[in-house]
């Protein structure tokens, strides 16, 4: 039994892979970085519940276990189908948004993870983008754990055309080719503070969407 | 010859040509310095790599028979149409129309080419679906851009679904005296319209000097044309076995095939140069998308099918 348990939520993973290849012929341009066991926060745009899958999809099957998304407590931490994929599936590292709600600082288990030895995906505007703006502003949870964890790469990872396939709203995916592109890693500058650090490394993210993405 | 004996003959013939160009890639790629390896000999061997897998997906296909056949093309026309709207700029407004076109109007037509009803086949998207998808795009209330969103939806669906389903159609034919071998029909097609892309490449990186039409495609030369169409004509000929042809009719109809699909190509590199792209997708390495490999025969299907149908059917 414990080695059906184990065995499911990893055949669910590869269901759930092959499904976002299927609909979007995914392909990821390793841009201005490569794949790397090394622990590391991948941070991206935010249009789509899928666009975690999409990552994991392009990233090579070795590194998708030890590559953990940062998701919402409020969303991922309830019961039933919800909760079997954020814990067991995607095993989501939960993070709490509101901070009337916590009791802790909500980077610790982050750091945790990365110490343990595992990466990050990280979507910095701190909910999904319904705007016509192609990103949002950044909250500093990357600014923190990067001052935190200096030695970790932060990776900027720019999601295309996801939210083409899958408006908000919508219940059927249109499929469309989507591309997931790695930039070159961020570092925190010298003496460089939070608002700053937010613009660049948001800038750095923005800088690799394709032309197109800025148009409506 | 038996269609057994002839598919075999076909595909031994096929195979031998590949293995030809694996070794003389081979051969290619040693001749270059170490460490400096030519990207256009790179890209030529990726290119054979592919038709290695492409070959044996026909073959598969092939060897099922019509069920194989159509939803071999079910699926290639899928991987076209994804091509094909993920560069058209749609709109929430769309969403609709366009899961309708992937999830109800392709299979429908795929379906129609199952049951062979040929009256309804031929007139399924380019009547009925130009009518009721606007409909559907229309009661989502969104105006912007209207008439330029479902025209290329249209003309989308007309390019991925409705003309390369012509392809399996052609199973559908009935041929005095040519019953049971109606695939080769499809492999005549296939081959000829194929080989004039390989041949028209072959003579335009051997030969090639006057670009054709600098404007869409750097690639394509008058040499290129000339050459490749002339050889894949020959080859036509030399295929008129498989068909219900004469040598001489088989030589016309590849040649028409082959002018067609260089055509087809043509224009569908107007339509990647308007959106800024040098290929439609990444599905097939070396060559692109769907679409980049299948725009000459979507453009000759039709055509062939029509001929076909007029002069050789009851």
């Amino acid at each position: 039994m414990t080695q059906l348990q184990s065995l499911t939520p990893a055949m669910t993973a590869s269901i759930v892979t092959g499904l976002a290849r299927l609909v979007t012929g995914v392909r990821g341009n390793w841009q201005g970085s490569l794949p790397d066991p090394r622990p590391r926060i991948y941070f991206a745009n935010h249009r789509s519940h899928g666009d975690f899958v999409l990552i994991w999809t392009v990233l090579p099957r070795a590194l998708r276990r030890a590559t953990r998304p940062v998701a919402a407590a409020d969303y991922w931490a309830r019961g039933g189908i919800r909760g079997f994929f954020g814990r067991n599936v995607f095993d989501a590292v939960l993070v709490e948004r509101e901070a009337a709600s916590r009791d802790k600082d909500p980077t610790l288990p982050l750091l945790a993870a990365l110490d343990a030895g595992n990466s990050l995906i990280l979507f910095p505007e701190g909910t999904r983008n319904t705007s016509e703006a192609p990103l949002l502003s950044f909250k500093s949870g990357l600014y923190r754990l990067a001052r935190q964890r200096p030695e970790v790469e932060l990776i900027p990872v720019w999601i295309d055309n996801l939210n083409r396939v899958m408006p908000k709203g919508e219940f059927v995916p249109v499929p469309l080719l989507c591309t997931v592109t790695f930039g070159a890693p961020v570092a925190l500058a010298e003496g460089e503070g939070s608002i700053a650090f937010r613009e660049r490394s948001r800038a750095a993210l923005l800088a690799l969407a394709p032309n197109d993405a800025a148009a409506p | 010859m038996t269609a057994g004996e002839e598919t075999l003959a076909l595909f031994g013939g096929i195979l031998a040509v590949l293995t030809a160009a694996s070794l003389i890639g081979f051969l290619l790629a040693r001749r270059q310095p170490a460490g400096n390896p030519s990207p256009v000999i790179e890209n030529l061997n990726a290119r054979i790599r592919a038709w290695w897998v492409m070959v044996a997906l026909i073959g598969v296909a092939v060897a099922l028979g019509k069920p194989g056949v159509i939803v071999l093309f079910a699926l290639a026309s899928f991987a076209a149409l994804r091509e094909f709207v993920t560069l058209t700029p749609t709109r929430r407004g769309d969403h609709y129309a366009l899961a309708a076109s992937f999830f109800v109007v392709l299979p429908i037509q795929y379906y129609l080419v199952w049951i062979e009803w040929y009256g309804l086949f031929s007139i399924f998207i380019p009547v009925y679906v130009f009518l009721l998808l606007p409909m559907v795009a229309a009661l989502r209330g969104d105006t912007t851009h209207f008439m330029t969103r479902i025209a290329e939806q249209q003309w989308g669906l007309m390019i991925a679904v409705f003309c390369l389903s012509h392809v399996p159609a052609l199973l559908t034919l009935p041929i005095p005296g040519f019953e049971g071998r109606k695939v080769l029909l499809v492999a005549f097609l296939v081959l000829v319209v194929q080989a004039s892309d390989v041949l028209q490449y072959v003579w335009g990186k051997l030969f090639g000097r006057h670009k054709i039409a600098p404007l869409l495609s750097p690639s394509k030369t008058v040499e290129g044309f000339l050459g490749g169409v002339l050889s894949a004509t020959a080859l036509g000929a030399a295929l008129w076995w498989l068909t219900p042809f004469s040598p001489i009719h088989a030589a016309l109809m590849a040649l028409v095939i082959t002018i067609m699909g260089f055509c087809g190509g043509l224009v569908m590199s107007a339509i990647k140069r308007d959106r800024g792209v040098k290929d439609w997708g990444w599905m097939i390495e070396g060559h692109g998308g769907m679409l980049d490999r299948v725009d000459s025969v979507i453009f000759a299907a039709p055509v062939f099918f029509h001929l076909t149908r007029y002069w050789w059917t009851v």
